[in-house]
Order: structure tokens, then sequence, then C-alpha cells
């Protein structure tokens, strides 16, 4: 079963990357308001059910794919 | 009477690069280090144990992320459960927060920019293992080197954890209330950006950092007599 996972900054979090993206796209022209730049995590999993497969999943976020204390996740399970 | 030396365990992960500069400078202040490899699952028997800096599994997802996992890490927290003396520098300072074996976590410079200077650091406590030699409100000059070292506080980080901070307008990093290195709050593990190790011979710049790590031989030592 195929999952993608977004990792953020969560808000309030210093984010200088994202910073840097939004003053380059304004030197270039693009009228753009804050920024945030995060991560996409796409995972093969081995599940029955979409589910079981997004529980497993918020497992995996909470030890090891995002830290709780400065990102959120959002899972998309497919299928 | 011959002067009792303390064994010391350097953690070496792949990616760690400090490994042999921070047993280099053990050795010179009067401790035996020893290498352990991420793959041990068991520490020998050893009075503290160092994590030195670098750049473990490649920095993947986050700094310190992967390498909590590593087998020695899981001997590591048993020992920093049991009261065991822990140091984490840079890189090690990372691990040790993603571990949870302390408070915060490390985050990409404000700047962005990958910094290396040597920075005035002010000793907030002189009665913990760590800075026994120094003194309250003594300034330190330690060489710092890293892209990620903005720390974020807890919102209940205690003042007293805060061992280090960076002297006024010497921030170099961002981190929040100027804090550079942080004490757990049993006093056992303590983890700093600047890299004592770095700064243990006036001829290569400073020798500020030798007051760190004597103190922390200081009290291996102790620890050893005590065990004896």
């Amino acid at each position: 079963m195929k999952a993608t996972i977004l990792v953020r900054p969560k808000a309030g979090i210093l984010d200088p990357q994202g910073r840097a993206v939004e003053s380059s796209l304004r030197q270039l022209g693009f009228p753009v308001g804050e920024a945030r730049v995060g991560r996409v995590i796409d995972l093969d999993v081995e599940a029955t059910s979409a589910d079981e497969a997004r529980g497993e999943i918020v497992r995996m976020c909470e030890r090891l794919l995002a830290n709780p204390m400065i990102e959120s996740f959002e899972i998309e399970v497919d299928g | 009477m011959s002067e009792v030396v303390p064994r010391i365990a350097v953690l070496v992960f792949p990616g760690s690069n400090d490994d042999r500069d921070a047993a280099w400078a053990l050795s010179a202040l009067g401790a035996d280090p020893t290498f352990v490899w991420h793959a041990e699952d068991e520490l020998p028997q050893v009075e503290a144990v160092v994590l030195p800096g670098g750049f473990s599994y490649g920095d993947y997802l986050r700094c310190g992320a992967i390498a909590r996992f590593s087998p020695a890490m899981q001997a590591l927290n048993a020992f920093a459960s049991e009261g065991g003396l822990v140091l984490g520098i840079c890189n090690g300072f990372q691990i040790l927060c993603e571990a949870g074996l302390l408070p915060g976590v490390l985050r990409p410079n404000a700047s962005l920019e990958f910094v290396c200077a040597d920075v005035p650091v002010l000793v907030e406590r002189a009665d913990t293992a760590f800075t026994s030699r120094c003194e309250v409100g003594q300034e330190l000059v330690i060489p710092v080197k890293h892209g990620e070292g903005c720390y974020h506080a807890p919102a209940d980080l205690d003042d007293d954890q805060v061992v280090f901070r960076y002297a006024r307008d010497a921030n170099p990093n961002g981190s929040e209330r100027d804090i550079a290195g942080v004490l757990s709050r049993d006093g056992n593990v303590l983890g700093l950006m600047p890299h004592p190790e770095h700064a243990v011979d006036p001829l290569l710049g400073s020798g500020d950092g030798a007051l760190v790590l004597a103190s922390l031989v200081d009290a291996a030592r102790e620890r050893l007599y005590a065990r004896a």
C-alpha cells in the first residue's frame, strides 16, 4: 500500500529555510507571503487496510519520522 | 602515589569525525579513552561516556534522529538512567536531545549558514560534574562548527539546567536565550554545541575547553575511587 507523509515545522517554530525561500521568491518578483518548508516521505507499507497502514505510520512518525516538539505530520494512504 | 586513570568511552557512529580529537584530549587530561562502535550493544566498564561531534548517519532526516536508535545508544540509555556521566558535544548534543536524555532540540542555524568560529561562552554553573574547574561568570573561548545549533528550548526548561550561554552579542546560531549547553535534571548528562576538545592547548588558539574536559575527568576519577 502506498502512503505519503507530510512533515511540517509547527507554527511558531523558526523555519530559516522557509524564510530563505520566501525572500528568494520576493526577489524574483513573486509577491508571496510566508513560506514554510517541510518534507515529504513516500512509503510502501504492508497492511491489509488503509486504517491499519495509517495506524502503523502514526507510530513511525512518533518514533522516528517527525520530532513532535517541533514538527507536525499528515498522512495520506492510497487505496 | 600514581594517579588513578579513569576509563572514558567515546562512542563512534558512522559519520562521527571528532572522536579522535575527543580521545586525544581526554588522554592528555589524564583519562584512558576507549572507542565504542555504534553497533556494540554493551558498554565496557567506564566511568563516563562522551558522544563526539560529526555527522552521524549523514545527519539524514534530522541530526541525531537515526543515531539514537543504534545499539550502543540503548546501552547508553541504561548507563545514563543509572546516573552515569554522559557528555555530548555538538552532534553528540543533537543525539542526546533526539534520544530524550536532554530537553529541547537543535534546529538549523537562524542564518542558514554553517558557522565555524571561536566564540565566547559564559559559565552559568560551576557546581556540575562538567564545570567544577570553572567559575560562575567565567568566559571561555571555545570553537563552534555546525550548521544546526539553534537550540529550541521546551517551555518548561528550568534555568538551572542552562550550564553554558553564548556571551552577549556572540550568539552564533540564533539559540533561544543564548543557550550553548544544557544539563539533565539529574545533573549527569550535559550537551553543548561548542567543542571543548578542540580547545585544550593555547598553541591552537585556546586552552579553555580543557577546563570542561578536565572537570569531567576529575568526576570520573572520583567515581572510580568510590567504586574501588
